[in-house]
C-alpha cells in the first residue's frame, strides 16, 4: 500500500518521492486515559528524523490520533512547514463496523495525504466540498471529496513545487 | 479579500496551545498563543480578537478572571472557556460571566470547527448590523431631529446650506413639529454655533412687554424701570435671535421689528442710542401668515423681510414613517434621563400610536412617550402605557340633521386637507381608487383652500 501510494504521489504531484524506513510510534504520544496517541508529540518525533535532504515528510500511522482538545484527528500538518502525518485507523471500513475494503482505504489515504501535503506547501482548507482541502471531520466528508485539489489549489500548489518538479 | 479572523489561544500546557493553534491555522485562522494570563493581557493590545480561546485551570489568574478581564479591555472579542474537567457550577459561571460557549476538553472537531465558523458569522453580522446602524442614523439625523420622511431630509439638507448665510429664516407648522428644535440646529450648523441662542416666546408677553423683553430698556423708561437693561436682541449678540410665534405679535411690534430688520439697528425703550443688531434670526409661527395679511393682522412687508428662506415642517400625520424612529429616538434620551433600560414598543401599542392621528405632534408623542416610560413596569412599552385620547384621526364637526351626502363631503374636504391635497393618498385613506375621489371632487365642488407655502 505504501508503494502505490509514494506511485500516486510521484504521478500526480510530478514530485520525487520515495520511502523512508519505518519509525517506532513515540512512547511518550501514548494517551493511556484515552487509549490513543497524540498527533503533534508523534510529528514533533517526525521532525527529527527526517533526512536532510527531505522536500516534505508524511508520516503514515496506523494508530487512532488526537489532540488534547479534539476527540480525533485524520491527521495533522505544519502549514507550510515539513513533516505531516496521516492516521489510517479511522479510514478503514472495520473502524466503522464494516467489511475491510483495500480500495476504499487507499483512496481515503491518498486524500489525506494530498490534504496534509497540501498544509505543507502552504495551502489551507478549502471551500469546495470537493477539493481534497476541504476540511473533513468524518469519512463520509472523505468520501465525498475528489481525489484531486480543485483548479484554485492546484495552480497555488503547482507553484509552490515549482522548484522541485520533475 | 476577506479579513483575516484573529484567534488568541491561552493555555499553560504547550502541547494544547502547538496543536490547537496548528488545527486552526490549518482553517486559515490567523493564530497566535499565551502560556498563561499574564501573557495574555500583553498581547490584547496587539490586535483585534475575534476569538480568545482560553483554558479554564491554569496557574495564576484562572480563565474566568482572564474573561473578565478580556471584556473589560476587548469587550469585542469573544471567549470560549475549555477545560478538561467538567463541572456544572464552573460551566454555569463561565456562561453567567459572559462566555460564548463553554467546551470540555476532548471536542469532537465537526463541532468545534461549526462553532468556530458560527461566531465568525456571529461577528461579522453585528459588525454589519452597527455599521448599518450608524449610516442609517447619519442620514436620518439632524442634531436632536430624526426622520426617514423625504420632505424632512430635503428639509435638514436645507439646513445645512443656509446656515451657513445670514439670512433671515422663517420655519412654519403646526404645534409640536419641531420648530426651535430645527431653528437650533440651524444655529448649531451656523457659524455662529458658539454664540448665544436666545428665544422669545411672542405669544406668552403683552405689546408692552414684549416690547421691552426685545428691545430693553433705559433707566426711567416707564414705573418701575428702575435701572437700565438689555433686551434679547442684544443679549444674542452674534448669535441667533429665535422669535417664537410671531404671527401673535400686534401691529405695532410688527412696525418696530420691520425696522429692526431693515435698519439692522435698534433703541433701546427711553433710549438714544442706536445699538447695531449682529445676530441673525430665525422667526416661527404655527399660524396661516398669508391668511393673516388677508385678514390685516399680519404686515406684508414684515412677511416678506422674515420670509427670506421658508422651511415648513409637516405635520406627524403627514409622516407616519416617522413614528417608530422618533419613539426609539425618545426611548434612548428618557432612558438615559430616567436610568431606565426600556427596550421597546410591543407591536399592538406601536400600532395604536401608528393609528392615531397626532394632532400635538411629535412634541405629542414624546410626551406620551415619557409617560408610557414612567408608569411601565417591564423592559417593553404595551398598550395599557399608552395614554391617548380615545377619538383619533378625523374628526366630524356636528353631524345632526346633516345628509348623507354632506357627511360624505366633509369628509372628503377633511381628508384631502389633511393629505395636502395629495389625492392618491387621500385615495388610499378613504379606500376609493383615483378616478372615484375625483368624480366626487367634481360634485361636491370642493376646491383646494390656501393652505401654507410649504
Amino acid at each position: 500500500m505504501l508503494r502505490k501510494l509514494r506511485d500516486h504521489l510521484r504521478d500526480y504531484l510530478s514530485l520525487p518521492v520515495k520511502i523512508t524506513g519505518n519509525m517506532p510510534v513515540p512512547d511518550g504520544s501514548y494517551e493511556r486515559n484515552r487509549n490513543q496517541y497524540n498527533s503533534t508529540r508523534i510529528l514533533r518525533e517526525i521532525l527529527r528524523e527526517t533526512p536532510g535532504d527531505a522536500i516534505k515528510i508524511v508520516g503514515i500511522v496506523d494508530k487512532d490520533l488526537c489532540i488534547q482538545i479534539l476527540t480525533f484527528v485524520f491527521g495533522e500538518a505544519q502549514l507550510g512547514g515539513v513533516a505531516s502525518i496521516v492516521s489510517i485507523a479511522r479510514l478503514r471500513q472495520e473502524f466503522h463496523g464494516l467489511s475491510p475494503d483495500e480500495g476504499i482505504l487507499f483512496e481515503r489515504l491518498v486524500k489525506e495525504a494530498l490534504h496534509e501535503l497540501g498544509h505543507n506547501f502552504g495551502l489551507i482548507h478549502c471551500p469546495d466540498r470537493e477539493c481534497v482541502m476541504y476540511l473533513s471531520n468524518t469519512v463520509r466528508d472523505v468520501d465525498r471529496k475528489r481525489i484531486t485539489y480543485c483548479d484554485s489549489c492546484d495552480s497555488a500548489l503547482y507553484a509552490k513545487t515549482e522548484p522541485w518538479r520533475v | 479579500m476577506e479579513p483575516k479572523v484573529n484567534i488568541l489561544i491561552v493555555d499553560d500546557e504547550e502541547i494544547v496551545r502547538e496543536s490547537l493553534a496548528s488545527w486552526l491555522e490549518e482553517d486559515g485562522y490567523e493564530v497566535k498563543v499565551a502560556e498563561n494570563a499574564a501573557r495574555a493581557l500583553e498581547r490584547l493590545p496587539e490586535k483585534e480578537w475575534n476569538l480568545a480561546m482560553v483554558d479554564l485551570k491554569m496557574p495564576g489568574m484562572d480563565g474566568i478572571e482572564l474573561m473578565d478581564e478580556i471584556r473589560k479591555i476587548k469587550p469585542e472579542t469573544i471567549v470560549i472557556i475549555m477545560t478538561a474537567y467538567a463541572t456544572v457550577d464552573t460551566a454555569v459561571q463561565a456562561m453567567k460571566k459572559g462566555a460564548y460557549d463553554y467546551i470540555v476538553k476532548p471536542f469532537n472537531p465537526e463541532d468545534l470547527s461549526m462553532t468556530i465558523r458560527k461566531i465568525i458569522e456571529h461577528q461579522k453580522l453585528l459588525k454589519e448590523n452597527i455599521y448599518l446602524r450608524k449610516e442609517l442614523k447619519k442620514q436620518y439625523r439632524l442634531h436632536d431631529m430624526v426622520s426617514k420622511n423625504h420632505k424632512m431630509i430635503e428639509i435638514f439638507d436645507l439646513v445645512k446650506t443656509v446656515a451657513k448665510s445670514n439670512s433671515t429664516v422663517l420655519v412654519q407648522g403646526e404645534s409640536g413639529t419641531g420648530k426651535e428644535l430645527l431653528s437650533r440646529a440651524i444655529h448649531m450648523e451656523s457659524p455662529r454655533k458658539d454664540e448665544p441662542f436666545v428665544t422669545v416666546s411672542c405669544a406668552s408677553l403683552t405689546e408692552s412687554l414684549l416690547e421691552s423683553e426685545l428691545f430693553g430698556y433705559e433707566k426711567g423708561a416707564f414705573t418701575g424701570a428702575d435701572q437700565a437693561r438689555s433686551g434679547k436682541i442684544e443679549l444674542a449678540k452674534d448669535g441667533t435671535l429665535f422669535l417664537d410665534e410671531i404671527g401673535d405679535i400686534s401691529l405695532k411690534l410688527q412696525m418696530d421689528l420691520l425696522r429692526v430688520l431693515e435698519e439692522k439697528e435698534f433703541r433701546r425703550v427711553g433710549g438714544a442710542q442706536l445699538i447695531p443688531v449682529n445676530s441673525r434670526i430665525i422667526a416661527a409661527t404655527n399660524r396661516d401668515l398669508t391668511k393673516a395679511i388677508e385678514e390685516e393682522k399680519f404686515r406684508e412687508d414684515l412677511y416678506y423681510r422674515l420670509n427670506v428662506i421658508s422651511v415648513y415642517l409637516p405635520p406627524l400625520r403627514d409622516r407616519k414613517e416617522d413614528v417608530p424612529l422618533l419613539v426609539e429616538h425618545f426611548l434612548e434620551r428618557f432612558n438615559i434621563e430616567m436610568g431606565k433600560n426600556v427596550e421597546g414598543v410591543a407591536e399592538s401599542a406601536m400600532r395604536m400610536l401608528m393609528d392615531y392621528g397626532w394632532p400635538g405632534n411629535a412634541r405629542e408623542l414624546r410626551n406620551v412617550i415619557e409617560r408610557a416610560m414612567v408608569v411601565t413596569k417591564g423592559r417593553m412599552i404595551l398598550e395599557a402605557d399608552l395614554s391617548l385620547p380615545k377619538t383619533p384621526g378625523v374628526s366630524l364637526p356636528n353631524n345632526r340633521g346633516k345628509s348623507l351626502s354632506d357627511m360624505e363631503k366633509e369628509h372628503i374636504r377633511q381628508v384631502l386637507l389633511d393629505n395636502r391635497w395629495n389625492i392618491i393618498r387621500s385615495a388610499q385613506v378613504l379606500g376609493i381608487d383615483r378616478v372615484t375621489l375625483y368624480n366626487k371632487i367634481r360634485k361636491y365642488e370642493l376646491k383646494k383652500e390656501p393652505v401654507l407655502n410649504s
